[in-house]
């Protein structure tokens, strides 16, 4: 399985010559071991972990960023490396199925060899493979999972539910979950979850009024005879980054002193394992990890990070590993502990890439799957246009997706600049594929779809542009929220991440001329987290536009000038802007 | 959750709480405000605002913790708790540096009180939120950074 780049092309113009069909099975089993997902069993105690599913039920493309930048401590480190960066850190061989699934690199034409990733009834087969040999292995859910596609949206979440019910979850923490509203979180916690057995926890949100924990903090659970500890962390900023008004009584934050404390109770308890299961994000975690004693392990997710092995962090009393696994149902974390007495003495971990051509659909799972869509199948399956490009979100500026969608914003609403959130989550779409409506909805489909169009100053437009960079690149982590910069149609900026707040957003140009501070703009957007705002729903807005357009080639990637990161940092490659 | 608590707490009206709360002595908001001229809360930035309340000197102090959170989820009611481990502390300030009149709170603390204090502030922009503590006729600080954003755009 392994070859070089250029084995590999060759391999792949031969395949084409001889008309083979580059998706099927039979290409891919010559290239990936038949012993692809055998994995052997360590120690007494295991933990399956996935998280940023985002609601894709069926197998699809991702691609990873080939932009991904540390700031402060964080410069060149995981989970920021990219491409042959991460390849060279992880001793991954380039053209391999590891390296297709861990990177950007020649994502089209690895992408035809290797065929699509996730589908819940593949990663069923993958789970329940992995139990049989791990009897007692608990598998959790790091949240956003009922957020992401339409069929989440218009079920309000069911299909997404009744999915991890049928996966077998054992135990989970939110994020976007929160977006459906507090009223149906517990509705969902109390009525489906309850009667499923899942434990739903989150130690850091509390009522706002007394600071009663709204979810239990944490649950204990005996495997193989050893007692084990599961913390919750939710993501701390959901009512920032997200819309306040869906969950109005309950407050969040990091709050590490409370984490300590459950820790040491349930140390006191007589957990001889403590693992957190996190929607920090990583950086989140790795400061976590310092300063907090006592956890063998944090399991975790939001920042869409696919790290190959855990990041080990020393702390006052010991070491906590570190992990991230990825996101779009892509990758499903394996975690072997071998616990004697009350430590952790060895671990083995994997992040199993989720192929779906390795994988046999669980007919259970296909059959449940199929039962959900079906009332939508002809709604999702509405082509809009054909897309020449390739279609990709991920990266921390810009991708081409979101420069489809603020293309559309500026063109239909007749504004002079777009803005478009910063989200990590959306499904790619290879050159020469239908744009259909599911597709549109992979990237839009969240329960505060509003567009706008507000007319902003100079200054406004900069101090936004400010404060969302600096929600990415505080050099403080617990002040980082763990989304991309703000996407920006028709402005052209310069960006020094490893500046401060006010110093970071430059020479900013509105079709060649410098952004006047004090002149009035017409500025497109969608996802309003203020409460009351009315507008059509960004998918209508951007079928329209496709509808019409029919065919999308030549996007023209609006990507800032960098400043300050330097040109070997580890965290940038293949950058189509300019790198200064 | 408690809300038999809570339902309780509501049906007896909110603002009941806090009368008793007064009438028991563990709230002196006219004491407090004897202590510090109405010229310290008219300040319009912090360096008039410690010099009209008698605070001069200022010792930076790891006893005083301020638990606050790091980005507010909102910056009308920002949560703030300070406590203070210095002995024989008489008065907490609170100040949210940014705002356009920086000192929001100082709290008398009598009879051996412990020195600790919770409230709400708001504050309208990233600020460092300082605290002044009394103890023994000096005055103590510390603070910390509350960052207030505009939020979306999350991952």
């Amino acid at each position: 399985m392994h070859m070089n780049r250029r084995e590999f092309l060759q391999l792949l113009a031969v395949a084409a010559a001889s008309g083979m069909a580059l998706d099927s099975k039979s290409a891919l089993a010559g290239k990936a071991p038949s012993n692809f997902y055998d994995v052997p069993r360590h120690g007494n105690v295991s933990f399956l972990h996935f998280t940023d599913c985002h609601a894709q039920l069926l197998p699809i493309w991702f691609r990873e960023p080939n932009v991904n930048l540390g700031v402060g401590d964080a410069v060149g480190k995981p989970p920021h490396l990219v491409g042959q960066n991460l390849l060279k850190r992880y001793g991954i061989k380039p053209g391999s199925a590891e390296a297709h699934a861990f990177t950007y690199l020649d994502f089209t034409e690895a992408a035809k060899v290797y065929g699509k990733v996730g589908g819940f009834a593949h990663l069923k087969t993958l789970v329940d493979k992995l139990r049989a040999q791990r009897p007692g292995a608990l598998l959790l859910d790091g949240g956003d999972t009922w957020q992401g596609s339409a069929t989440s949206l218009w079920t309000n979440a069911q299909d997404m539910v009744d999915a991890g019910i049928a996966l077998g979850v054992n135990v989970m923490t939110p994020h976007w979950e929160a977006t459906f509203g507090a009223d149906r979180v517990m509705e969902i916690v109390n009525k489906d979850f309850k009667q499923a057995n899942i434990d739903f926890i989150a130690q850091n949100v509390v009522t706002n009024d007394f600071g009663d924990q709204v979810f239990k903090p944490y649950v204990m659970k005996d495997m193989n005879g050893v007692k084990v500890a599961i913390i919750g962390q939710a993501f701390p900023y959901t009512p920032i980054a997200n819309p306040r008004y869906m969950v109005p009584d309950w407050s969040f934050g990091i709050r590490d002193d409370s984490m300590q404390k459950w820790v040491d109770e349930a140390r006191a308890k007589g957990a001889q394992a403590v693992v957190v299961l996190s929607h920090n994000g990583m950086d989140v975690d790795l400061k976590m990890a310092s300063r907090v004693t006592g956890i063998d392990a944090i399991f975790g997710g939001h920042t869409h990070d696919g790290v190959p092995q855990p990041v080990e962090i020393k702390n006052a009393k010991g070491v906590t590993l570190v992990t991230n696994a990825g996101s779009n149902g892509k990758f499903l974390g394996v975690m072997d502990f071998e616990v004697k007495g009350t430590r952790v003495v060895s671990y083995k971990y994997r992040l199993l890439p989720v192929f779906s051509n390795l994988l046999p659909a669980d007919p259970g799972m296909e059959a449940l799957i199929k039962k959900a869509r079906a009332p939508y199948e002809k709604k999702l399956n509405e082509k809009l246009a054909v897309s020449d490009d390739f279609l990709y979100r991920r990266g921390n500026f810009n991708g081409t997706w979101d420069q489809l969608l603020v293309d559309a914003l500026m063109a239909v609403k007749g504004a002079d600049a777009a803005f478009s959130p910063g989200f990590r989550w959306g499904t790619t779409l290879l050159p020469g594929e239908d744009i259909t409506m599911e597709r549109l909805m992979d990237q839009t489909a969240i329960t505060y779809p509003q567009t706008t169009l507000t007319n902003m100053t100079g200054e406004t437009i900069k101090s936004i542009m400010e404060d969302v960079c600096d929600n990415l690149f505080n050099a403080d982590p617990y002040y980082q929220q763990g989304g991309d910069m703000v996407r920006v149609g028709g402005i052209e900026y310069t960006v020094s991440p490893n500046q401060t707040i006010g110093k970071r957003i430059a020479d900013m140009r509105i079709n060649g001329k410098p952004v006047d501070a004090h002149k009035t703009y017409k500025v497109a957007g969608w996802a309003p987290v203020g409460e009351g705002v009315s507008g059509e729903p960004v998918w209508d807005v951007v079928a329209s536009y496709l509808r019409d357009k029919k065919v999308i080639k030549g996007l023209k990637l609006n990507e800032p000038k960098i400043v300050g990161v330097g040109k070997s940092n580890p965290g940038i490659a293949d950058y189509s802007g300019v790198l200064a | 959750m408690n809300a038999l608590r809570r339902n309780v707490l509501k049906g007896a009206a909110g603002a009941g709480t806090v009368a008793v709360a007064v009438a028991a002595g563990l709230l002196r908001p006219t004491q407090a405000l004897a202590d510090v001229p109405r010229s310290a809360f008219e300040a319009k930035n912090v360096g008039d605002a410690l010099k009209n309340m008698g605070a001069s000197g200022l010792v930076d102090s790891k006893d005083i913790t301020i638990k606050a959170p790091d980005i507010a989820e909102n910056g009308a009611v920002v949560p703030v708790e300070v406590t203070s481990g210095i002995a024989g502390t008489t008065a907490i300030a609170i100040l949210a540096e940014k705002n356009p009149t920086p000192l929001l709170a100082d709290f008398g603390l009598m009879g051996g009180a412990a020195g600790y204090i919770s409230t709400r502030i708001k504050m309208s922009q990233t600020s460092l939120v300082r605290a002044v503590v009394t103890a023994g006729g000096k005055s103590y600080t510390a603070a910390k950074e509350v960052k207030v954003t505009i939020g979306g755009c999350g991952g």
